[in-house]
């Protein structure tokens, strides 16, 4: 039952772009124009490609959020049950933080919180 | 028990039943999907129309003015219908130098990260599409797609700012991913429970609000400063800053195109509420005050999807209030926000909530 409506729902968001982008290329007016295909820069011609390295910052925080997002997922199943647990679930959970605030700490110590 | 008349899934359970005795199961179920997938599209679309004209005519309050009036009458009821028709008669730009196939899968990867969320929301009592035990776990993972969608279409569209959009975009929807996983957490460890059915029901008696105190609160303003990033909005979205960037990572795309972009916007918006609805606001659960017997029957009578979309609408509006109220945040200040106060903060407030339900601190 579950797997048919998830097939379901994934049908109905491909069936959504699919046919509002063919009533819209049924409804919409076409003309050709070469500077139609530019890339957008305001009416200046664009110099060289934008598929460029980019600058590391964005990386650095994309690495701390994989840390973090991996605790997060890790972290699930312990909140299910750590009512029934109890104190230990307290316990264990607060060493397993402790570790990962020290990466946070080490990592803001560091700079790679700061935008330079 | 009163709730049980709004409840949907005996109803459904039924028409199920005579389905498969009128017919064979595989045609039942294929019907049956295409009533939910015609239901959701109806949903989606209804929904973005009420939420355009809602943010329109909220921000045009805000800011002194009156907003749509000429297009249907009186209050331009028909201005957002409209502006629809229009965007599908656009002409759609094919580009020179983006990559296609990117380009062209970008708005399918946005639209199914939003319609899979939306089909996790509990509307009513055995009413939502979706019904998993893992369900507040799927919509975190469903959500997460969004981003990919937004990052292929800055990256395949081969401009600088459609490129700069994208990346400062994913950036910041990652990083606010943490928050939301922590906060939403916090309310898995209140209620003991993933399954958005068994966490609405929880609340039967009080919404986690109420019953997780301090700590339940702290979570909730860190989620809806958490949601209001991941939706793209508000003081945060720098992405598509106007002045800087043109209209971010969705710059190139025109007509339709865009508008898939537009539409999941604003669904985001209503899955942020809904979620938190559902987490903070005891989803359907109606009203309940211990002690006021007569107050209770009287809530109880209301259907349940009354209540969701209700209190849904109620949160859409403080976040519509925050985005015309605040000025918008630079990228080092979205960043340094996130990780060095709401990061930590969710983390205490992570702990904060694991004491008050170990040692029974919660009412």
């Amino acid at each position: 039952m579950f797997f048919t409506f998830i097939i379901v729902v994934i049908l109905t968001a491909i069936v959504l772009v699919v046919a509002a982008m063919t009533i819209a290329k049924l409804l919409a007016p076409r003309s050709f124009n070469p500077q139609k295909g530019e890339p957008y820069e305001c009416g200046i011609p664009t110099r060289g490609q934008s598929w460029v390295q980019f600058k590391a910052g964005y990386y650095l925080f994309a690495i701390l959020f994989l840390m973090f997002d991996i605790e997060t997922v890790f972290l699930f199943p312990w909140a299910v049950v750590a009512d029934q647990v109890g104190v230990y679930a307290l316990v264990s959970v607060g060493f397993f933080l402790v570790v990962l605030i020290l990466g946070l700490a080490y990592a803001w110590r560091k700079g790679a919180l700061e935008w330079k | 028990m009163f709730l049980d008349y709004y409840n949907l899934s005996p109803l459904l359970m039924q028409i199920h039943a005579f389905l498969c005795s009128v017919m064979p199961e595989w045609l039942a179920l294929t019907l049956e999907g295409l009533v939910v997938g015609v239901f959701i599209l109806v949903m989606y679309a209804v929904l973005a129309i009420i939420l355009i004209y809602m943010e329109r005519k909220v921000c045009a309050a805000f800011q002194c003015r009156i907003g749509p009036n000429r297009v249907g009458g009186k209050g331009g009821l028909l201005q957002v219908p409209a502006d629809v028709l229009k965007i599908l008669t656009k002409e759609i730009i094919s580009l020179k130098h983006s990559d296609h196939f990117l380009y062209a899968l970008a708005p399918f990867l946005v639209i199914l990260a939003s319609i899979l969320t939306f089909s996790c929301l509990p509307w009513n009592k055995g009413g939502e599409i979706l019904h998993m035990n893992i369900g507040i776990f799927f919509v975190l993972a469903a959500s997460s797609i969004g981003v990919l969608g937004i990052l292929l279409a800055g990256w395949s569209s081969n401009s600088k700012y459609t490129l700069i959009g994208a990346v400062r975009s994913g950036a910041m929807i990652i990083s606010y991913e943490l928050s939301i996983g922590l906060s939403v957490l916090t309310m898995v460890v209140m209620s003991g429970a993933m399954d958005i059915q068994t966490i609405v029901e929880g609340q039967a008696n009080g919404w986690n609000i109420f019953k997780g105190h301090i700590p339940a609160i702290m979570a909730f303003i860190i989620y809806l400063i958490a949601g209001n990033a991941e939706a793209n909005r508000g003081p945060f979205d720098l992405a598509e800053a106007e002045q800087e960037l043109t209209a971010g990572y969705h710059t190139e795309y025109s007509g339709m195109h865009f508008g898939f972009f537009y539409l999941a916007e604003y669904l985001n918006l209503f899955i942020t509420a809904g979620i938190a609805t559902t987490l903070f606001l005891g989803g359907w659960m109606p009203l309940h005050i211990a002690g006021l017997d007569g107050l209770n029957m009287v809530m109880d009578y209301i259907p349940g999807f009354v209540w969701f979309i209700g209190k849904t609408f109620f949160i859409v509006f403080l976040l519509m209030w925050i985005r015309w109220t605040f000025p918008r945040l630079r990228i080092d200040q979205v960043l340094t926000l996130e990780w060095k106060y709401l990061m930590p903060l969710s983390l205490v407030v992570l702990l904060l909530m694991t004491v008050c339900k170990v040692f029974g601190l919660t009412f």
